[in-house]
Formats: C-alpha cells, sequence, structure tokens
C-alpha cells in the first residue's frame, strides 16, 4: 500500500476540516457565546497536522482499491478525532469518549446523542454538531474533492468506498465535475427546505440546524423534544416530505434537470423506496388510530416516523415507544431497510436488497429447473455476477458484525429492545431506537465500551463496512507477500 | 472536448489514457463489463457497458452533445456503423478505424456521405512508421513538420560518435549545416538542453534540421547506414504487405518469411516482385540460410510481441544492419529498450498518436493553435508546431530577450518557405510557423510558453 499518499490526501482532508471549523466559530462571534477559543484551538490543531501530512507530497500518487478504502477510513477516523475536540475541552461534555461518540454520531448522519439536555449547549456547539451532519450526508471526500482536485486519475475508488450503495456511477466523465454536481444538487435542495422552515415560524438559527440535519439524514436538533417542540403540522409535512426527498438517489435528481424524466420513473428503487414508505405508513396510520384519535392526524404522525426511520434521519414528532406492537414491528424492519443508493441515508439500502430478493427468486426457481441460466437485471440491465456476490457478502458481514456487537453491548444488561434497538439505530445511521434509547431517551447510559462499539457501528454503517476493514485491519499488501514467502520458505 | 471511444481494446485505452491527461471528457463504451470497470477505475472517465452501434447505448452516451467520436472496436462494419448512427444523432466529428483497404479505399465517398472525419489504418499507419525508419536506419524514429521541409530524428550516440563529450555550445564548431539537438535522454530522464550541456554515448538525443540538412548531419555524426535497400521481413500479416509494397515501390529488394503455405501464397500473388519464403521465422537456420547476415535491415512483424523481441536480438548478434521489431504491450516494449533493441514499432501507439493528433488539430479549430504535436521519448516531452497569429504578444522581439517558462526550446522557425534553426538573435514574425519542443504539456497556443 502507497501509504504517503493515504496520509498527503487524508492531511489535506484535515485541513478542509480546519476549514469547515470557521463557520462555527463564525456563529460563535454572532451569538458571543464564548467557545471562540475551544473551536480556535481544534482549527489550529487541525491546520497544523493537516500542514504537516501534506508536507509529505509524495512522488507516487497512484491510488488503487486498497488506498482508496485506506484513506476514506483515516480520514473518516481523523475527522471525528478532531471533530469532538470542541466538545471535549469546553467542558459541555466532559468525557472525550462522549464527544467522540456525538461527533461520530454526526458525520456519520447517525444523531445518536448522549446528551440528556440539548438546550444547554451553546448555540456554536448545536450549530458545529449539525452541521458535520449536513457535510457527512453527501460525503467529506466527495466535498473535497468537488473543491480541490485530486492528483490522481484513479480517485475513483475514494468515491466508490464513500458514496453508499451496492453501484457507484458518475453522472459525467470527469470525477470533479460529478461531485460538483452532487453538492450543487444538495444546496440547492438544502436552500429551498430553508426558505419553506423559515416561511413556518421558524427561526433562522433553529432552520439551519434542521436543514442540515434533513438534508444529511441525521437527526440533530435543537430542542430535546425534536420536532414534537413547534406543534406545527406544516413543519412536520415539511420535514417529512424533505426527509423523503434526501433519500432519494442523487442521481435521479440530475436526470430530472437533463429532462430525462423516463430514466427517473423507471427506476425500480425509486419505485419501491416509495412504495414500501407509504405502505408502511397508512399501515401505522390505521394502527395507531385508536390512539389519536382521526385518520388524518394518525396519518401526519406516522408519516413522519416512517420517513424519519427509512431515510434513517431520526426525528420524532411523537414518542413510538407507546405505539401498538405491530406499528414498532414495521418501524424497526424500515431500519434495516433504509434508503437509496447514493442518497444521504443509511440503513441496507432499497437497491441492495432489490438484488437480493431478485437474485434469491432466480436461485429458488434453478431448484425447479436445474439448467436454467438467469440474470438478474435492474431498471431492465443485466448485473454483473459480482455485484450480486458483492451484496450477498455486505449482507453476511452485516449480519456477523451486527451480532457481534450485539453481544458486546448486552454486558450492560439492558432489556432486548433496547439493546437490540440501539445497535439497530447506531449500525443503520437512524439515531433512536426504542425503550431506553427511544425518541425521549438517549444514550448517556451505556458503558465506555459500549459506546466504542457504537461509535464503530456508525462508522461501518455510513462507510458500508468495507472500507473500515479493509482499509484498517488488514495489513499493507507487501506484507501480506512477505508473510506469504516466509511460510513458503518454512515449508 | 467531449469525445466517446467506441471499443476499449488496444487503441481504445491507449487513447483514453491520452486524451484523459489533456483534460477532454472521455466517456467509453464497451461490450465487456469488466473492461469497463477496470478502465473506470484506473482513469478519470465514464464507462458505459454495451454495443457502440446500437442506437439505446449511444443515447445513453450522450451522443449528441459529443464533439468527437471514435470507433475503433476489431470490426470495420461496426465501427462504421457506428459512425454513421453517431453522426445521425449529433455528433460532430468522427473517426472509424478501417482496417480493410476495400473500405479505406473509398475514404472520399465516405467522408462527403457518410460524414466520416478520418479513417485510419493501423497496419498501414504502423508500414508507413517502419519505411520512414528504413530510409535513415541510423535514426531510431523520424517525425515530420511544415509539410514535410523540417524533420526531427532520434538517434543513439555510439561510444565511437565524434558528439561523445561535445558541449552543445560547441556543436557549431563541429557541423556547419543547421541542425539542433532539442531533448536529450539519459537513461530514464529526460532533458530539454542548453548550451552548458555535454553529451555522452548512450543519450538518445532529439536533432531538429531541415530537411535537405539532416542527411548531412547523420553523415557527420551518424554511424552512417545506407538506405536499405535489402530487407528481410519476418512475418507475413497486414503490415508486411503495405510495407513491402512500399519498399519494392522505392526499389529495395524484399524477403518475406511466414510459416503459414496460404498466407505466402497469397502474398506470392500480391506482390510478385517480393521473394516469399515458406518457413518457420524463428529457426536461425532458416534464417541464416536466407543470408541474415547480408541484410540491410530485418523487421520482425510476427504476431507475438515475445517472439519479435528474441528474433531481433538474435538477427542483432547476427547482422551490422538496422533492425527493427514490431512490440505492442507497452510494458514489453519497456523491456525490450533495455535489452539494448532500439527501434520498436507498436502500431497502437502509432494510431494512438495519429489521432491525438487529429483532436489537437480539431482543438484548434475550437481556440488552440498547434498544427502538428509529436511526442517524444515515450510521450515525455512534446514538439509542437504553431502558427503566429495576430494576437501573439512578443512579436520581433530577439529571442534572448523572450522570457520563456524552464524546460522550453523554440525548435525552428519557418518563413516564406525558409527554415531557421533559430540562435538569440532571430525573432518570431507574423505568420511563422514555429517548432517548440517543451517537457509541459497541452500547450494550445504558442503565448502559452511565455511566462
Amino acid at each position: 500500500m502507497n501509504r504517503k499518499t493515504v496520509f498527503f490526501i487524508t492531511g489535506k482532508i484535515i485541513l478542509a476540516e480546519a476549514a469547515m471549523l470557521m463557520l462555527p466559530l463564525l456563529v460563535s462571534l454572532v451569538y458571543h457565546d464564548g467557545m471562540t477559543s475551544e473551536f480556535l484551538i481544534a482549527a489550529a490543531l487541525a491546520a497544523v497536522i493537516g500542514f504537516l501530512l501534506t508536507r509529505l507530497r509524495p512522488e507516487d500518487q497512484t491510488m488503487y482499491a486498497h488506498e482508496g478504502f485506506a484513506i476514506v477510513a483515516l480520514a473518516w477516523i481523523a475527522l471525528s478525532a478532531i471533530g469532538a475536540l470542541p466538545f471535549c475541552i469546553s467542558g459541555y461534555i466532559p468525557s472525550y469518549i462522549d464527544s467522540l461518540f456525538e461527533v461520530v454520531s454526526g458525520f456519520t448522519t447517525t444523531g445518536s446523542s448522549i446528551l440528556t439536555q440539548v438546550e444547554a449547549l451553546p448555540r456554536s456547539l448545536l450549530f458545529w454538531r449539525s452541521f458535520t451532519h449536513w457535510v457527512g450526508g453527501m460525503g467529506v471526500l466527495v466535498f473535497v474533492m468537488a473543491v480541490i482536485p485530486l492528483s490522481d486519475r484513479r480517485s475513483m475508488h475514494i468515491m466508490r468506498a464513500e458514496v453508499p450503495g451496492p453501484i457507484v456511477g458518475k453522472l459525467t466523465p470527469k470525477l470533479q465535475d460529478s461531485a460538483k454536481i452532487l453538492y450543487t444538487l444538495y444546496l440547492i435542495l438544502s436552500a429551498i427546505q430553508f426558505v419553506l422552515l423559515i416561511c413556518g415560524g421558524m427561526g433562522p438559527f433553529d432552520s439551519a440546524i434542521h436543514v442540515f440535519g434533513t438534508a444529511g439524514t441525521g437527526g440533530f436538533s435543537s430542542h430535546g423534544e425534536s420536532i414534537a417542540f413547534y406543534h406545527s403540522a406544516y413543519i412536520e409535512w415539511v420535514i417529512t416530505i424533505f426527509m423523503a426527498l434526501f433519500g432519494v438517489n442523487f442521481n435521479l435528481y440530475y436526470y430530472l434537470l437533463l429532462k430525462n424524466y423516463s430514466a427517473v420513473f423507471k427506476n425500480e428503487e425509486l419505485r419501491w423506496y416509495l412504495g414500501i414508505m407509504v405502505t408502511s405508513a397508512v399501515a401505522i396510520a390505521i394502527n395507531i388510530m385508536p390512539q389519536t384519535g382521526g385518520f388524518f392526524t394518525s396519518l401526519r404522525y406516522s408519516a413522519f416516523q416512517v420517513s424519519t426511520v427509512m431515510t434513517t434521519t431520526g426525528y420524532a414528532t411523537a414518542d413510538f415507544n407507546l405505539w401498538p406492537a405491530f406499528s414498532k414491528t414495521i418501524l424497526v424492519t424500515l431500519m434495516f431497510i433504509g434508503a437509496s443508493a447514493g442518497s444521504t441515508g443509511g440503513g441496507l439500502k432499497v437497491s441492495r436488497l432489490l438484488i437480493l430478493a431478485k437474485s434469491s427468486k432466480n436461485e429458488i426457481r434453478r431448484m425447479l429447473h436445474p439448467r436454467m441460466v438467469t440474470a438478474v437485471t435492474m431498471d431492465e440491465k443485466p448485473i454483473p455476477e459480482s455485484t450480486v456476490t458483492g451484496a450477498f457478502m455486505y449482507l453476511a458481514l452485516y449480519v456477523f458484525l451486527a451480532v457481534l456487537s450485539l453481544l458486546i453491548l448486552s454486558l450492560d444488561n439492558f432489556d432486548l429492545e433496547t439493546t437490540f434497538t440501539a445497535m439497530a439505530a447506531c449500525f443503520n445511521n437512524i439515531g433512536p431506537g426504542l425503550g431506553v434509547v427511544g425518541p425521549t431517551g438517549n444514550y448517556s447510559a451505556f458503558s465506555d465500551l459500549s459506546k466504542i462499539v457504537l461509535i464503530f457501528d456508525m462508522l461501518l454503517g455510513r462507510l458500508e463496512i468495507f472500507p473500515l476493514i479493509f482499509g484498517l485491519m488488514l495489513p499493507s499488501r507487501r506484507s501480506i507477500t512477505r508473510a506469504l514467502t516466509r511460510s513458503g520458505a518454512r515449508k | 472536448m467531449r469525445i466517446i471511444i467506441v471499443g476499449n481494446g488496444k487503441v481504445g485505452s491507449t487513447l483514453a489514457e491520452q486524451l484523459s491527461a489533456e483534460d477532454h471528457e472521455i466517456t467509453i463504451i464497451d461490450q465487456n463489463q469488466q473492461n469497463v470497470d477496470n478502465l473506470v477505475n484506473q482513469l478519470d472517465v465514464m464507462g458505459i457497458c454495451g454495443n457502440g452501434a446500437s442506437y439505446r447505448v449511444l443515447l445513453e452516451a450522450e451522443v449528441s452533445q459529443a464533439d468527437l467520436l471514435i470507433a475503433c472496436t476489431n470490426q470495420d462494419e461496426i465501427n462504421l456503423l457506428c459512425c454513421l448512427v453517431a453522426r445521425k444523432l449529433g455528433a460532430k466529428h468522427t473517426i472509424a478505424r478501417v482496417r480493410n483497404p476495400e473500405y479505406s479505399d473509398q475514404l472520399v465517398f465516405m467522408r462527403d456521405e457518410l460524414g466520416l472525419s478520418m479513417s485510419i489504418n493501423p497496419e498501414r499507419a504502423a508500414a508507413s512508421e517502419l519505411f520512414k525508419v528504413l530510409k535513415f536506419p541510423s535514426a531510431i524514429k523520424i517525425e515530420t513538420f511544415s509539410n514535410n521541409r523540417v524533420e526531427m530524428a532520434e538517434l543513439k550516440l555510439r561510444k565511437e560518435s565524434k558528439l561523445c563529450g561535445v558541449y552543445l555550445r560547441d556543436l557549431h564548431k563541429l557541423f556547419k549545416g543547421r541542425a539542433l539537438i532539442c531533448a536529450v535522454q539519459r537513461d530514464t530522464a529526460v532533458t530539454i538542453p542548453d548550451g552548458n550541456f555535454m553529451l555522452q554515448a548512450g543519450d538518445k538525443i532529439n536533432v531538429i534540421a531541415p530537411a535537405g540538412d539532416m542527411l548531412d548531419f547523420f553523415s557527420a555524426f551518424g554511424a552512417i547506414l545506407p538506405e536499405a535497400k535489402n530487407v528481410i521481413i519476418i512475418g507475413g500479416g497486414r503490415i508486411s504487405f503495405y510495407l513491402s509494397r512500399m519498399l519494392l515501390e522505392n526499389g529495395a529488394k524484399v524477403k518475406i518469411i511466414d510459416i503459414d503455405p496460404r498466407r505466402c501464397d497469397q502474398l506470392a500473388r500480391l506482390l510478385p516482385r517480393a521473394m516469399v519464403i515458406c518457413g518457420d521465422g524463428t529457426d536461425q537456420d532458416l534464417l541464416d540460410e536466407e543470408g541474415l547476415r547480408d541484410a540491410d535491415a530485418v523487421v520482425a512483424l510476427t504476431g507475438v510481441d515475445e517472439e519479435n523481441i528474441i528474433l531481433s536480438l538474435y538477427a542483432q548478434s547476427r547482422t551490422e544492419g538496422k533492425v527493427l521489431a514490431k512490440v505492442n504491450r507497452p510494458s514489453l516494449a519497456a523491456i525490450a529498450e533495455t535489452t539494448g533493441l532500439e527501434s520498436i514499432i507498436s502500431p497502437r501507439a502509432l494510431v494512438a498518436n495519429m489521432i491525438v493528433r487529429y483532436v489537437r488539430a480539431m482543438h484548434n479549430s475550437m481556440g488552440s493553435n498547434v498544427e502538428t504535436l509529436h511526442r517524444l521519448v515515450g510521450g515525455q516531452v512534446e514538439a509542437l508546431e504553431f502558427r503566429v497569429s495576430d494576437s501573439f504578444p512578443a512579436m520581433n522581439i530577439e529571442l534572448k530577450d523572450l522570457n520563456l517558462k524552464p524546460n522550453i526550446l523554440i525548435a525552428s522557425i519557418s518563413r516564406e518557405g525558409k527554415t531557421i534553426v533559430p540562435g538569440g538573435r532571430d525573432v518570431i514574425m507574423k505568420g511563422d510557423r514555429v517548432i517548440v519542443v517543451t517537457a509541459h504539456h497541452s500547450f494550445d497556443d504558442l503565448s502559452e510558453i511565455l511566462r
């Protein structure tokens, strides 16, 4: 592995974070909340580390898949480690592990919090916490790629490692242009939502916080009661719809801009995504009608909750902990399904499940017709065999890691509902689960060990497992070959 | 520019690499998914899997927005159909690789009626390249500028050459004609030398000179080899056929060795004046028997790169003459050069160069002013020919006073049919054709050489 390149590009990304830290600094100056020095320290540290790393400019900047994975893994860990500093230094979250949990939850757009009193945080910290959602949603490296041209033509490996979904395609031949288009679309959608929220009577600061949370499908709010605080059907519907919009593959918006409507309407993933969402919302609305009274009130609550869970955002307008078991089960199922590939949402992704379902159907039919030749198709195009195996492998690893972290979490001796949904909510980047970690609760009761496990779960979920494993756990290629030759020599 | 390349074969991938390095937006179409994936992983290009001649696939590639479509699959008919469809869908220019002479001979018709901008026959291009080298056997490569009035030759300095140990500022004392050494490759490093540069044995030098003076330069310094008049060609493929025809027309004696009796028969009918030998070209006895020792030149053109390399190594050990080999894979070509083989021809690189040159010329009409482009020493240095337009800011200033970027050499100025190999006191005037040698890439205009 080309370690120098990995460090060099990670350094560039840390420099970008130093620049990002200027935003909350600005907020702090505007609201005079006395957090200036904390952000300055963090930004200065990021600038120094980034500067030192970029000094090691490597001669050979080629990147292969392994470097791509390693860069993404390392960059995300470094970003979180530095991003946690303002919380920790300010003393609002005294423990570093807790600060790290909070900021990883931000960057991975999970929205799980260990805070018991959100309102107690100064505004600049609230802003930074939510801003990490916005950047983490579309991808930090994609952002860096849009702004600075990465010198290597193989940087596709980075994009593939960071953008979620089984198949990652470019919109235009040039990667930088693609990254720019994605961020422009992202900005435009965010701006529209911002204006709509302001129209609904939300203050500009709160609007910004909630736009960040919605756009990144994160879920941090500036209020402990989340969106329920506003008691406004208009705001709830705006956020419901925008959460759903940010859970759609962004490539489709680009097709809309190009007036390529048929590509959008024929998109299977979009149809299934919307289908599942509407069906679940209606089913839950009927199920909870006795509690709320009136179909439309219950639809308002159920649509919001379905949208927030399926897109893995994690806002709340109702305490679904109190809902009937059927509704809760639907929500937990939606946690695993997740949003569309190429969106800002998490979870397994609708398209990956579609591939799995179609491939399973083919395999079952093959039991009856052993000589049948099949191919899995999406949008009327065949999917390469390797993508299908990749999806199965992802599922297997996903289950394996989920069970492993569940085992460790259970050491804290919470009830099964809490333990299971805490793992699911972090792994799928949702935020609130059920039981102790329900919409009105938080994660502060977990032990440090569990918090570290959950931090890893969030990163694994956001980066879709492989980058983190391949990038960090595997030794470099050279040491593998060295090990191989050594073992060969012994024989 | 937006360029679509159909067919990710040897030529397609080389083109994608070179053109994307020049900052064009490349979309590549190929039938083989694996193939496309690999390329997309290596280069910043977009890949589409499908048949490039089909309407749907071309639409997906947004052919209507494309400035250029290059069809280089291995089938002529597909290439032609692809260009035809693309043209109807709105592609501005199309280039097709057409091998079959029956098609390529009707280029005028195709250009007018089918809207094809250019057709390329890789084998014929390789043959004419080989032919050029055989005319100047001491050179490794010959390129021409300004309608053949200026030539550029690449040659390797042998130990016995008088140029070894000479400072370039003293070159004019040894050679009275007009010639300029514009790039030197020593081991793997390439320099654009100035007067304080000392030449050494083993250097590969690029010399630029007016056509007449090049011969003098060679007779003064080259280990002189006369024009090859007695050539052995091993392998009877299409390149051999084209090359033999050119050589025969030029009055040389040609011997073709091929193992396939049917092909030999065909060649014998097509080229009655050539001597066609049916036998195994890798058989050393046969080669000796057929007069390897007395040949002025041996050209290894079998279909297998490795065979060509081995064959030429053997030939080089037996004959004083020029030895040429066709090696297609770039990695092998690099290895072959380290073994001492100098003249290696790669049809795929040639075709790619021709197309890149065409793209540059097209770019011209869209704002750049490059007339000709040659890539030297493995693409590390470019020689560009510009026509000086009104917008050039440093007109009529003596060259020694120009503030040039580093690693740039003004190698020649052609004015009213005369060629000047410039010194510090010469000036650039409007309408001149100026050849610039540079280690920078992708210059589009002469003014970019200035700081």
